[in-house]
């Protein structure tokens, strides 16, 4: 009776096929087959259900209320007004709560049916966009910083990022023939891929490209990463590679952890694509298979050792690394509003508030309406033409590109009516929260995340006030479970859920992503949660040095344990 | 009877159709056995008989029906419930399981909701491992499971040994109490507790291992495999009273259910109820009807009584009875259909020129639009008329009760009767404004709740049966809540095949409703019944899921050389529901189906259909 384990499911799949075809054509469920609910991950999806009426129906003598999300392969986030403007017409028309963007700098749809599932994969394709290997045990989006400055390094790190995402595709036609309706050919679910071979990686793995002095990738909670280097010229001279991040962990399981990415050393830009490989593959041969919640890369490099690791990676790819350069990052928050870059040309960086844009009505008259002020901006941006882009940052906030002075002003005209001007009016807590989707369409949550942000910062800003602490800058992310998409574990504070109003609260991150925060108090409600904070802000407020941050704050005094904080070696411990 | 001479009573066994020699013995075993030895001896030949009679294997039958399901050696095998999130308690339930299993003990491992519920109050041994999920809650596959124990219906069960495992997690408050109001409502619904409850936390084997080992210690002897013990249920007086209740004189059904079985996204509101015939010796057959007697909506009463500026109190006589004007309202008139009649009346009270003119020959359609579209109300709000409150009792129909097709099979359900009704709710615009209107009877069922009591009594419908030989195919044509009888007909096989050898029947469904996601009624019970090989096929007619509408009469065309292969098998053929467009609709498709698969002429496929029906092969229950 033993369970179908996703080894099996991916070494029988046909690369990537399974009964896709059969399950998308079976009307008696809104499901899939349950082995095709793994693999339709790879094609970008996950199958979910709405769970808030999970019960209801179950007592109405229906199936859950299944629906699908939908992920897109947008390295670095980058699209076009024109892209915007379809993937707003597939929200709108086969998606339910608008476009979300994710903290990989991907937009999600949520509460897609099986039965459009196919016209909306076609749809966003058409947009010149696919899904392909957003989500399952292979190279995820790659994240790229959205540095608003520095201009012509951007664009340099955004090509080399593209590039990578598209070689570390899997080989499969599977997406083409299941979504395109693209023919079989000769040797169709037989494809040979150097890369991931027949069972793909144990675990998904993610990648991110930074740019220093800005951290806003999280780059130390990544698979892979690359820190870029820039010479006195102001060109990228290479990367830094880090490697071994990584967030997610099971609650009461002490074997799992999430981790700080260690720094190997340095290599020059062309050999991006031969290091990238070689971890890769390392990973693939060496990592754990038996056993899935110890399979990610960072179990992989504890378990064999980093030198072994980073020899491993040399030997495979044939470049030795050079002793890293000395880097430092400032902040892992974004830059809100107008910056100039390098080249004079402007950038707008917008708050989305946990990434949903979507457009709401209320009987108040509350209504927000973000989905509609950014398809107006969108259409008048794609009619002037230009090299206008939107990027998609990795703190879910959106940044409008490329701008010429003289557009600066109807931007922010709309910008203001549309209500989509929360980088002037909320407070620095508001602007910096992370949330990941949890409820009610995730099905590993635990917990409510982004539903439950907003009123949970209301709650702390109050506490906060009441200490003369409202102009605080707190790190704050709330995750729905100990997974960590929202990346929790570097937070100043943050909740991660273990039960419907019940988080564990973890204190003492820093603003640099640098260091692992630790639990302070395990499985506590709301009230616990403001209680314990109120006091500690009360302490905070009374005992801080100069400027002091409320994570360092916490580990200075030994509010929380700073010796399992500091158990990762900081990368500037390795400059040369 | 009187006590008898063992000797005098085995003399009958003279005539049996046992040779000599077994006589012999059996007449040797008897003389030393006294009254209550004898009936045992009795009972354990009879389980002996029913061991041999061909039904399904016992220790591998997981189904249905509890009489079928007496059978001994059935009862002395272990059950293993487990309800899990994760997968915990399923790997502890399989690992006990598998240690029953490796002694050759008889043993049978069950997720939660594919447990029966009703076999509950016959099973003997049980033991549940259970995790308690986030606050307090069960694992979503043990929901169902842990509603019915903890419900009002669980049956008493002094016959059950039990055990029980909670999993759970000691960092939340709630930790393991899903396992512990089991083990406290099985003790309190008569039970007896095996070994004790234990909780396990994440540290599960620490837990569940000396727990299993104890259990695998109590239990090994009791589940030795022994001769079946014959049971008193094969002795048991199996007759109902005749049933005593009539359209005259209706039984008052207890309402145990009444839920709304589509979706949040649905625009229709279709109810499922179960009401309880207990005690009342009501025996329904699939494919009968239930008839109901209902009352009118308060509300509309009143609205009727105001719009005519009479007084609901008045008392008014009529027939040589005497109540008030709202009774007469409320329980005795039909209060919402418009009929010719009452149109006729009302546009003489009023005087009404435009009534009049509607009433003339030429113009049934304008008539036949305002009676589909208008209730008594509105006719009354829109023409002002001068009525007495006799003439309006006078005037309007007697109230009849309603017929609903039953959609549960006794066999299955034990003394209840379930019906699928689709409430009828609407706004009506008129001048005056917009106003909430519902059709009576759906209605007023969709509003009782739970514990209300409904007069009901059984209303035969010998012309759509099941087919008497159970070897026979069913195809089952029921879009929107004309699939009621087939949920009754698939329960009804189902148990017989459990019961009966040879009861190969196929079960052909064909269903269809507007949207997938909302509408697919009894979808879960569907799956199920496929998984389970007690519904052979399901077809699917969702008319808005895609840009062009499909219905019923295009999936049966769609599976056209299927269906006429099963009808040349010897199929029986079934339709149920709307007759003004579906079912005529689906009979051109039949016919369409029988000509182009048949090689025949349309005048030959008529003839075809006809002589189907005339064989009782293809039955109707339209409406």
């Amino acid at each position: 009776m033993s369970a179908h384990s996703v080894e099996d499911i991916k070494q029988q799949s046909g690369r990537l096929r399974g009964t896709l075809q059969e399950s998308l054509a079976n009307q008696i469920t809104g499901a899939l087959a349950d082995d095709d609910q793994t693999l339709i991950k790879y094609h970008g999806s996950y199958q979910q259900d709405d769970r808030d009426v999970r019960d209801e129906r179950r007592r109405q003598k229906l199936e859950p209320d299944v629906s699908f999300m939908i992920r897109t392969r947008t390295p670095g986030g980058v699209i076009t007004p024109a892209q915007w403007l379809k993937l707003d017409a597939i929200a709108t028309t086969y998606a339910e709560r608008g476009l979300r963007i994710t903290t990989r700098q991907a937009f999600q749809f949520h509460g897609v049916i099986k039965g459009e599932l196919k016209a909306t994969m076609q749809a966003i394709n058409a947009a010149l966009i696919d899904t392909f290997a957003a989500c399952g045990d292979v190279n995820r989006n790659i994240a790229v910083a959205s540095n608003p400055y520095l201009s012509n390094v951007h664009a340099a790190v955004q090509a080399q990022a593209e590039a990578l995402s598209k070689h570390l595709l899997p080989n499969s036609r599977a997406y083409y023939e299941i979504w395109l309706d693209e023919e079989k050919v000769a040797g169709s679910g037989e494809e040979a891929d150097p890369i991931y071979g027949a069972t793909y990686l144990p675990r998904k793995f993610k990648i991110a490209f930074a740019v220093p002095p800005s951290n806003d990738v999280d780059v130390f909670a990544q698979d892979l990463g690359f820190i870029a280097v820039i010479g006195a010229d102001g060109a990228l001279l290479g990367y830094n590679v880090s490697i071994g991040g990584g967030m997610g962990a099971t609650h009461g399981d002490a074997e799992t952890y999430p981790r700080i990415a260690d720094v190997v050393g340095f290599i020059a830009p062309d050999q991006v694509i031969a290091v990238a490989e070689a971890v890769v593959t390392t990973q693939r041969d060496w990592g754990n298979r038996a056993v899935r919640k110890r399979a990610r890369l960072k179990y992989t490099i504890d378990e064999h050792g980093l030198e072994n690791f980073a020899a491993e990676v040399e030997r495979r790819s044939g470049v030795a690394f050079a002793p890293a350069h000395a880097f430092e990052f400032v902040h892992n928050a974004d830059a809100f509003g107008w910056h100039q870059g390098d080249d004079g040309r402007w950038h707008l960086t917008l708050r989305i508030l946990a990434g949903r844009i979507w457009d709401r009505f209320s009987d108040s008259g509350d209504d927000v309406r973000h989905l509609t002020g950014m398809r107006d901006i969108a259409k008048m941006l794609d009619a002037a033409g230009g090299a206008t882009e939107f990027r998609l940052t990795a703190n879910q906030n959106l940044l409008i590109a490329n701008l010429d002075d003289a557009q600066r002003e109807v931007i922010d005209a709309l910008v203001a009516e549309y209500g989509l001007d929360l980088h002037r009016a909320a407070s620095p807590l508001r602007k910096a929260a992370l949330a990941c989707v949890a409820l009610p369409t995730c099905g590993l949550a635990m917990a409510e995340a982004e539903r439950y942000m907003p009123a949970f910062i209301d709650r702390l800003e109050e506490r906060l006030a009441k200490h003369g602490l409202g102009d605080s800058d707190l790190h704050l992310r709330i995750s729905g479970c100990p997974n960590g998409c929202s990346r929790p574990y570097l937070a100043e504070v943050a909740l991660v859920g273990k039960a419907p109003g019940r988080y564990n609260l973890m204190l003492g991150g820093d603003h640099q992503g640098q260091r692992l925060n630790t639990l302070y108090r395990e499985n506590i409600d709301e009230n616990a949660i403001l209680d314990t904070l109120d006091t500690l802000f009360g302490q905070y407020a009374a005992e801080r040095a100069d400027r002091e941050r409320f994570g360092d704050f916490a580990v200075r005094r030994g509010i929380v344990n700073s010796s399992i904080v500091s158990s990762k070696a900081l990368p500037l411990e390795l400059i040369a | 009877m009187s006590p008898a001479n063992p000797a005098t009573l085995l003399s009958t066994l003279a005539q049996s159709p046992l040779s000599s020699e077994p006589y012999a013995q059996i007449a040797r075993l008897a003389e030393g056995l006294d009254r209550d030895g004898l009936w045992w001896l009795s009972g354990y030949a009879a389980g002996l008989a029913r061991a041999q009679g061909g039904a399904a294997a016992p220790i591998t039958a997981t189904s249905a029906n509890s009489d079928a399901s007496s059978d001994s050696l059935e009862r002395t095998r272990l059950t293993v419930v487990y309800g899990s999130q994760t997968g915990n308690a399923r790997r502890v339930a399989e690992a006990l399981v598998a240690t029953f299993e490796a002694d050759g003990l008889p043993v049978r491992l069950l997720r939660a909701d594919a447990y029966q519920t009703r076999e509950l109050k016959d099973e003997r041994f049980l033991a549940i491992v259970i995790s308690t999920q986030g606050d307090g809650d069960p694992p979503d596959d043990a929901r169902a499971l842990v509603e019915f124990i903890e419900g009002k219906r669980a049956p008493q069960l002094p016959q059950l040994r039990f055990a029980v495992l909670g999993l759970g997690d000691s960092s939340y408050p709630q930790f393991c109490v899903i396992g512990q109001r089991i083990d406290a409502r099985l003790e309190a619904l008569g039970a007896q507790r095996w070994v004790a409850r234990a909780d396990a936390d994440l540290d599960i084997d620490t837990v569940a291992g000396p727990w299993s080992v104890q259990l695998f210690a109590e239990a090994k002897d009791a589940l030795k495999p022994r001769p079946p013990l014959a049971t008193v249920t094969a002795l048991r007086p199996h007759a109902h009273a005749p049933a005593a209740w009539t359209r005259e004189r209706p039984f008052a059904a207890e309402v145990l259910a009444n839920l709304r079985i589509t979706g949040r996204g649905s625009d229709r509101d279709v109810r499922h109820l179960e009401l309880s015939l207990e005690g009342a010796g009501l025996d329904y057959e699939p494919g009968d009807a239930l008839g109901v007697w209902i009352e009118n909506p308060p509300a509309l009463v009143h609205a009727i009584a105001d719009a005519l500026d009479l007084d609901a109190d008045a008392a008014v006589s009529h027939g040589g009875e005497s109540l008030p004007l709202r009774d007469w309202l409320g329980r005795k008139r039909e209060i919402t259909r418009l009929s010719r009649p009452f149109i006729a009346t009302h546009a003489a009270h009023a005087g009404s020129d435009r009534l009049n003119r509607l009433l003339a020959p030429d113009q049934r359609d304008a008539l036949t639009a305002l009676m589909g579209q208008s209730q008594i109300i509105d006719l009354l709000q829109a023409h002002v008329g001068a009525w007495t409150a006799e003439a309006l009792v006078e005037a309007l129909r007697p109230l009849q009760p309603r017929l609903y097709s039953i959609a549960s099979s006794r066999k299955v359900v034990g003394e209840e009767a379930h019906l699928t009704v689709a409430h009828v709710e609407y706004l009506y615009s008129s001048p005056h404004g917009n106003a909430q209107r519902w059709g009576a009877a759906s209605h007023h069922l969709a509003t009782r709740e739970e514990g209300a009591s409904l007069p009901v009594f059984i209303e035969r419908n010998e012309r759509f049966r099941l087919p008497a030989d159970l070897a026979r195919d069913v195809i089952m044509i029921g879009p929107g809540t004309g699939v009621a009888p087939f949920r009754g007909f698939v329960q009804e096989r189902s148990a017989m095949r459990s019961m009966t050898a040879g009861a190969s029947g196929r079960n052909w469904l064909l269903f269809g409703n507007p949207h997938a996601r909302h509408d697919f009624l009894y979808q879960l019970e569907w799956q199920e019944a496929l998984k389970r090989g007690e519904l052979q096929r399901l077809d699917l007619a969702f008319s808005r899921d895609q840009g062009h509408k499909v219905y019923v009469q295009h999936t049966l065309r769609e599976h056209g050389k299927a269906l006429f292969d099963w009808l040349e098998s010897g199929a029986h053929l079934y339709v149920c529901g709307d007759a003004t467009r579906m079912a005529k609709d689906v009979h051109a498709a039949l016919l369409e189906v029988i000509a182009q698969h048949g090689g025949k002429s349309a005048e030959d496929a008529s003839e075809y259909l006809n002589g189907l029906q005339s064989q009782g092969r293809y039955a109707r229950d339209v409406y």
